[in-house]
């Protein structure tokens, strides 16, 4: 079995702040990050595809339709972009932490896999997101219900 | 525990199935089917699944790791032309996951033993595309 992944970047920005808690909790516990005006990150995500070799190809995945895939999905919706104001998911009561982001991320990626990769193979097996280089999540595909 | 070794080698290859149109390299390779091949600086990691040895504590003995993998890869792939200068190549796409594998298969005769076995292979292709290989059998050490 193999893991093809594959690296993307996108710059964006969000403010984290619930709506559900009063003014002094919001600054209590995100601190500068609920700054009232927001900020930004370049955020690196990783996508990657499990599955067994088409032998005649030597490839899991078509890097390409992948590619493809990311970018309507993705950086599409997120690159450049006020994640609060600009995304629907974070329109409400759910924040745009980047545990929140990799979830509808990878929720997306799930829920139009199959317009891309039509067959039994490959799957999506996870992706990982960095909002910095020191602050790293990674979710399975498997978690999304 | 899991113990990883990186090196690194240079080598060209060209993406083609023989068979397909361009049309159809085209769609599967995009600019890595162009005729004359092209070059990456790839990344290898070596990662072994053991317990370490009481009296050395060491997993394996990282020297000779890395001689390994000088033998048995880097002094086949680096700086060389993979279609035409290293089998299977001339016969297998040298796609990432083909590299990995056949990398695993140069490896894992060696590495296997005295409580220890080849957990998984990665070769970066550059730094935004790579993949794992895990063998077709699950490690057991």
């Amino acid at each position: 079995m193999f893991r093809l992944t594959r690296r993307y970047r996108f710059a964006a920005s969000h403010r984290l702040h619930a709506p559900r808690l009063s003014e002094e909790e919001n600054r209590r516990i995100y601190g500068k990050c609920n700054h009232p005006y927001g900020h930004g990150h370049n955020y690196e995500v990783e996508v990657s595809a499990r599955g067994p070799l088409d032998e005649r190809t030597g490839c899991t995945a078509n890097v390409r339709d992948l590619d493809g895939l990311v970018e309507r999905q993705v950086l599409a919706a997120f690159a450049d972009r006020n994640l609060n104001a600009e995304v629907a998911a974070f329109g409400g009561a759910v924040v745009p932490t980047s545990e929140n982001l990799g979830l509808e991320i990878c929720r997306r990626l799930k829920d139009h896999w199959h317009e891309t990769f039509p067959g039994a193979w490959p799957k999506l097996e996870k992706i990982r997101i960095a909002e910095t280089a020191r602050n790293i999540f990674e979710i399975e595909a498997d978690e999304i219900k | 525990m899991i113990i990883t070794r990186k090196v690194e080698f240079s080598a060209s290859h060209v993406c083609r199935v023989e068979g397909f149109s361009e049309e159809e390299n085209r769609r599967q390779f995009g600019t890595a089917a162009n005729q004359h091949g092209h070059g990456h600086n790839y990344v290898l990691e070596v990662s072994l699944e053991g317990q370490p040895d009481p009296v050395t504590g060491m997993v394996m003995d990282l020297k000779e790791l890395k001689e390994i993998l000088n033998r048995q890869v880097v002094d086949l792939y680096d700086h060389r032309f993979l279609n035409y200068e290293v089998p299977p190549f001339d016969r297998l796409v040298p796609t990432t996951e083909n590299i990995a594998r056949d990398i695993w298969q140069r490896l894992e005769p060696h590495l296997t033993g005295s409580g220890r076995c080849l957990h998984a292979v990665r070769v970066y292709e550059t730094p935004d595309l790579y993949v794992d290989y895990f063998g077709e059998q699950p490690c057991s050490a």
